[in-house]
């Protein structure tokens, strides 16, 4: 059993939309070779072309949002970066991918990391930037060396580095590895941690795109989001768009986890509807009926089984039912699934995660932690429930970033919806209770 | 000015500078909005979240510490919501905390606990057990306890921002972040405690104070510190006549709540086993104690008969006893014989601003000038106090600071111009920034000991040919060098910069001659390291300690120190301030009564020897010195004014020398703190 | 302080990658890829990277406990870490914990006393859908079962003998 590059995880579902995962599964597809005779990098040649004008126009036009977690319309971001600022101005690609339930950011590296730097050099082209710094979580260590050999091929072939290919666009990519912090996905703890420093996040305003690194304009966007400038830019916006709902365009890369027999990360249309996805794509839920899906990360409020019905999967409609399309990381739970654990898991992440900046985050993710923990070991009564609910409610919007709000979200879900399951659990025997899960310091 | 933008607070309309922060605005309009993290003068955190405020068409609660005020913004800062807001935030930040407020240093004056009382709930719902760790001594005077510690982060910035020390960061993350200190297990800073000052809890306590009182069992004494010449005011905590504690946390005083390792614990003097307490005489080679009856009976006597006496004064004394003991010597002993060891070159600057006005800075200058240039003094050591003023400067006005300086000075981490250059040589490189300092709107000049005589004279005229408004500012050592001068302890000149009739010996002089038969030596340590030339000489000494001056003399009588008189002192840039006894003396007596008791002993009449008819009697006649008594009585500092004419000297300048203090010295006091000598970085150096 | 030459090679490029003058910025993952080599973050680590990134010791103390991939404390020399986090767990991610646990016997942090394996249990590795998932040293094993684990820590003891 040795981990390998380029071997699919799972196979592709034929009713997916395969946009920017097209060339997955093809023999080499991370070597530049094989990404120039499928036509690589002339996407960036049409871009230099245009104006940096029409790009972020090609771009609002396709509905593109941030694939990262929080949908920002990417159009509009692109368009905040004041381009005729004399400092430099920098691209940052987050690759930090550590959201429960997500590891999409991963393949698209893997299996396309020229796609990758292509739409960074679109972004840098549109923002007048000749530098990008690709954010990889320290775990993703083969990651880092597999975009570095990618990048190594990009300035062989001509195609990074001093004005490329005499166009006069002179670019560069850079990796730079975390260390375990999955604060450091939120962009302004990732410039910080980009800094050198603790990824803690920063105020706002100013935002990134007027000071981001070392105090200079710059572009901060997801690996996903990057790669799909390419198709965009290639096939233009209004393609791009067509493929989804006019509000979210274009596709994007679902992760699914959990109780489904066919888990794996998929590729669809934005608008989707989730049982068609949990039963078809996802290959239906494993070991009994459906109980309760997380739609996007660890950090959404949980749906239930009902909720999920006739539910279609855009960002304005998982948002109406009150949770979101976050990271893309489904996690689907079967009706033996245990949500106490599920409430302890969660909360257990977020405490471990909470950078410890604000009180509200740093002491409500520790006592929900511990009141969980022991609600979990059977020292819980029901009186518990309703303060749970009250410390995150108590959390909820009033902590300096939004890791108090993921951590906040989920449990009030969880003990609202399944309350009585949690009313249940304290009937079970003490013995019964398996939690005793060790301490994640 | 821009306009001014309207908006409302709880129903008042308020008006506030674009750009006002809404905790700002509100504290205006007399509107507490509460915060740990925010303060005033530092980087903004929104850390605390104590500060959450509603504010009308915004969904969510927004923090009112960064927020910035808007036009037709309505806000509330005591709606339902927000007080709910306020008892979770309370709530959350009690659940690690270990309420240990019985035996806690801060219990009484803790913010946490004001907070709680006024805006939390009274019970806690709180069952989990608390995170613990033990608590940590990181220097002689630093200990700190983490789980008392909120994360408010205002040690750090203090430390980061005001001090440009950055010795204190963040560690660990999570529940398990802390505050740790540069060396891992150990501080190695400026020992200042301006961390442990601002600390809003119980988290970060100072060696000496730790454990010792209740804060309400102490009298509070605001007094001027006795250290260097800064005239920073430190609020002495007394308790049954014992001095426990020095800070400035009610911020009264030109310093603020500043103070540096002198001004928040060396008061530990005063305790000092090696304090003297009787009188001494020398009896067969040796001092032995006598009653201060016999002392003074002796004193006078000597003096009475002396045909050539020598009179030296203190930088440390007050300006009531400068100039009593000036009177003394001049018409008491009819002596010109009268001086002072000087320590920096204020005589020759105010000759050579003869003619000019508003041409000598203060300290509250170095906050507001455009720009400051430093010639020869490393500040963050002698001056911190002016160091921090001028950091604070850059930090919230981008002012400029520029440096001659023969070494490394902390300056150097925002100076725009820094030179180096061979000690002594500094003068040669003021051409250099010539032409940077020419385009400054107005600036200060800061110089030490190695601008003096003529080198003032160079200086000054620099100056005029930059073109712009300059001031200056001559540093001296000590907490009253500057009023020494100008009472008038000085063999060159009477009170207020008046030529002496008749020039008499300087220090120098008065120790090299062979035929001084009477040596008077008040609050100084001429002696150290030197013999006196006059072998025959009757040497009486005042002061607190055995120097190597009272070893040597025939009588010593035992003086108390600034934290247990009355009187006036005047700091480095004239500004005359009042110091108020704390601690009662045993055995030992103010110099001014001493010198009184002589006085009546000899028969001689120099009127009432009581600090305020004394300083009526400066006020009335030492130019300059008519400030007005309001100020002064009620604790603030008075701008004295110096001569504005020739003061023609001829005062050898190679006699003015610094004695080059660091944070980590202080003259003789400093040998006999036993707390400035325990911190690791005593002594200390300058330029480094 | 020096490494071996191919990170000395890294760390010259890493620096030069960064703004000019931010060379701040190198601070994290110079320490994760010199720990790499040294076992752990050690003090002389610390000063060396605050040395050739131009900061205060401080500054990368700050750093080395916010980062959970930094340790202070050498691991063993596999150290095998996986995740509970909920993918893996609804996947069986916390009884191959659990198993793993008492076969190579010890727990969470804890290292083997030949210190050949030291063992952790952590959160999301971004591996949700191929759960659940164990990573020993930088290798993703996913799909990972109990005999699956049983087998590559034989391998690896086998390897090592």
């Amino acid at each position: 059993m040795t981990p390998t590059i380029g071997k699919l995880y799972n196979e592709p579902h034929p009713d997916e939309t395969r946009v920017l995962t097209w060339r997955f599964g093809k023999p080499n597809s991370w070597k530049i070779d094989t990404y120039l005779a499928d036509g690589g990098y002339q996407t960036i040649m049409k871009a230099l072309q245009m104006t940096q004008e029409q790009i972020i126009e090609e771009v609002k036009t396709s509905g593109l949002r941030g694939r990262g977690g929080a949908g920002f319309p990417t159009g509009l971001k692109w368009s905040f970066v004041p381009r005729s600022s004399p400092k430099p101005k920098y691209i940052v690609c987050n690759a930090d991918e550590s959201e429960p339930g997500t590891c999409k950011d991963r393949l698209l590296i893997e299996f396309d990391p020229h796609q990758l730097i292509e739409g960074l050099m679109i972004a840098g082209h549109a923002m007048g930037s000749q530098h990008a710094y690709v954010y990889i979580r320290g775990e993703y260590r083969f990651l880092i060396e597999h975009l570095n050999g990618a990048i190594d091929e990009a300035y062989a072939a001509g195609v990074l580095g001093e004005n490329i290919r005499g166009t006069g666009f002179t670019f560069h990519v850079h990796t730079h590895s975390g260390a375990g912090a999955y604060e450091c996905g939120e962009e302004t703890a990732l410039l910080d941690s980009l800094e050198g420093k603790r990824g803690v996040p920063r105020m706002k305003p100013p935002f990134p795109a007027v000071a981001g690194a070392w105090a200079c304009p710059t572009l901060l966007n997801n690996v996903e989001t990057f790669s799909a400038v390419v198709p965009i830019i290639r096939d233009g916006g209004a393609k791009f768009l067509s493929y989804g709902v006019p509000k979210s365009g274009g596709t994007r890369l679902l992760c699914v986890s959990g109780h489904v027999n066919k888990p794996g990360v998929y590729e669809v249309p934005l608008g989707m509807d989730t049982m068609t996805f949990i039963n078809g794509i996802a290959g239906g839920v494993k070991g009994g009926k459906l109980k309760a899906v997380v739609p996007g990360g660890s950090s959404c409020p949980i749906l239930t089984a009902d909720e999920c019905q006739n539910l279609p999967m855009d960002y304005d409609s998982v948002a109406k039912i009150g949770s979101m399309m976050g990271s893309g990381g489904m996690v689907v739970m079967n009706e033996h699934t245990d949500m106490v654990a599920v409430a302890l898991r969660i909360i257990k992440f977020y405490q471990h995660e909470s950078c410890g900046w604000c009180i509200p985050c740093r002491e409500g993710t520790t006592w929900l932690k511990k009141s969980l923990q022991r609600y979990a070991d059977g020292g819980g009564s029901e009186a518990d429930i309703d303060i749970i609910h009250e410390l995150a409610k108590n959390m909820l919007g009033r902590t300096f970033c939004a890791l108090g709000d993921a951590a906040a979200m989920p449990t009030i879900s969880l003990v609202t919806k399944f309350r009585s399951e949690f009313i249940e659990y304290l009937k079970k025997p003490r013995a019964v209770h398996q939690h005793e899960l060790v301490g994640i310091h | 000015m821009a306009d001014l933008i309207n908006l409302t607070i709880d129903g008042r309309a308020v008006q506030a500078a674009p750009g006002t922060l809404v905790i700002e605005a509100a504290k205006k309009a007399g509107i507490e909005i509460p915060a740990f993290c925010y303060y005033e003068g530092l980087s903004l955190q929104g850390a605390c979240r104590m500060c959450l405020v509603e504010v009308e068409k915004f969904p969510k609660l927004q923090v009112g510490c960064t927020l910035p005020v808007a036009e037709g913004m309505v806000v509330h800062t005591d709606s339902p919501t927000v007080q709910q807001a306020r008892k979770g935030t309370l709530e959350f930040l009690l659940t690690n905390h270990p309420l240990d407020c019985p035996v806690c240093d801060k219990g009484g004056e803790c913010e946490l606990q004001d907070m709680v009382f006024r805006y939390g709930v009274g019970e806690s719902r709180y069952i989990e057990t608390k995170h613990h760790v033990d608590e940590k001594q990181w220097s002689p005077v630093v200990y700190f306890d983490a789980p008392r510690c909120i994360l408010c982060y205002r040690c750090v910035r203090v430390c980061g921002e005001g001090m440009g020390v950055n010795a204190l960061g963040i560690v660990n993350r999570g529940v398990l972040a802390e505050i740790g200190p540069n060396e891992g297990d150990h501080l190695e800073c400026d020992e200042c405690g301006n961390c442990i000052d601002i600390c809003p809890v119980g988290a970060l306590t100072s060696g000496i104070y730790r454990y010792q009182t209740r804060p309400w069992e102490m009298n509070h004494v605001g007094t001027i510190c006795t250290h260097c010449s800064g005239g920073c005011k430190t609020t002495l905590g007394v308790r049954n006549d014992q001095v426990i504690r020095g800070n400035n946390r009610d911020r009264s005083g030109i310093n603020g709540e500043f103070l540096c390792l002198k001004g928040r614990y060396a008061f530990d003097f005063l305790e000092s086993e090696e304090r003297l307490q009787t009188p001494m005489k020398r009896v067969d080679g040796k001092l032995e104690p006598i009653s201060w009856a016999e002392a003074l009976e002796l004193a006078a006597s000597k003096l009475k008969d002396a045909k050539n006496p020598g009179v030296i004064g203190s930088t440390r004394t007050t300006n009531e006893e400068s100039y009593y003991l000036q009177k003394f010597a001049r018409q008491g002993l009819k002596t010109s014989n009268i001086d002072h060891i000087r320590t920096g070159d204020v005589t020759t600057l105010i000759d050579a601003l003869s003619g000019k006005t508003d041409a000598l800075a203060t300290i509250g200058d170095l906050y507001t000038t455009k720009a400051a240039l430093i010639i020869g003094a490393d500040l963050a050591q002698q001056q911190p106090f002016m160091a921090y003023q001028l950091r604070a400067n850059w930090r919230h006005h981008q002012s400029h600071t520029y440096t001659i300086t023969p070494g490394p000075v902390r300056e150097d981490q925002y100076s725009v111009g820094a030179v180096r250059c061979d000690a002594g040589k500094e003068l040669d490189q003021l051409e250099s920034l010539r032409d940077k300092l020419k385009a400054e709107a107005s600036l200060v000049i800061i110089y030490g000991d190695c601008v003096k005589g003529d080198g003032v004279r160079k200086l000054v005229a620099f100056g005029d040919s930059l073109g712009i408004p300059v001031k200056y500012i001559p540093l001296v050592d000590y907490t009253n060098s500057r009023g020494a001068l100008d009472m008038g302890v000085a063999s060159d000149l009477e009170p207020g910069y008046k030529p002496a009739a008749k020039t008499g010996l300087s220090v120098a002089q008065m120790i090299a001659a062979k035929d001084l038969d009477v040596l008077w030596v008040v609050g100084e340590d001429p002696l150290r390291g030197k013999d006196l030339g006059s072998t025959s000489a009757f040497v009486i000494v005042q002061d607190m300690f055995l120097t190597e001056t009272a070893q040597k003399a025939d009588l010593v009588l035992p003086s108390a120190s600034n934290y247990e008189k009355t009187g006036t002192v005047t700091n480095v840039t004239g500004e005359v301030q009042k110091l108020k006894r704390a601690a009662k003396t045993m055995g030992a007596k103010a110099d001014l009564e001493i010198m009184g008791l002589i006085a009546k002993e000899m028969g001689l009449n120099l009127g009432i020897w009581t600090p305020d008819k004394v300083f009526d009697e400066i006020r009335k006649t030492v130019k300059g010195y008519n400030v007005p008594l309001p100020v002064v009585a009620s604790g603030g500092a008075a701008q004295s004014q110096p001569v504005n004419g020739r003061v023609p000297s001829n005062y050898n300048p190679a006699e003015i020398d610094s004695d080059d203090n660091t944070l980590f010295t202080s003259g003789t006091l400093g040998r006999y703190s036993k707390i400035m000598n325990s911190v690791m970085e005593a002594p200390g150096g300058l330029y480094k | 302080m020096t490494f071996s030459p191919a990170l000395e090679q890294r760390f010259e490029k890493m620096l030069k990658a960064y703004p000019e003058g931010k060379t701040r910025s190198a601070v994290v993952p110079m320490l994760i890829y010199a720990q790499d080599e040294t076992g752990a973050v050690t003090e002389e680590l610390i000063q060396e990277v605050a040395k050739r990134c131009g900061v205060s010791r401080l500054q990368v103390d700050e750093v080395v406990g916010y980062y959970s991939m930094l340790h202070r404390k050498p691991q063993g020399k596999y150290h095998v870490q996986i995740c509970t986090n909920i993918s893996c767990m609804l996947v069986g991610g916390t009884e191959l914990y659990e198993h793993c646990s008492k076969k190579l016997g010890i727990g969470h942090k804890q290292t083997e006393p030949t210190g050949l394996f030291s063992l952790e249990e952590v959160e999301c590795m971004g591996a949700c859908s191929w759960a659940p998932t164990v990573t020993v040293n930088y290798d993703y094993y996913h799909n990972v079962t109990p005999e699956m684990l049983d087998q590559l820590l034989e391998d690896i003891r086998k390897a090592n003998r």
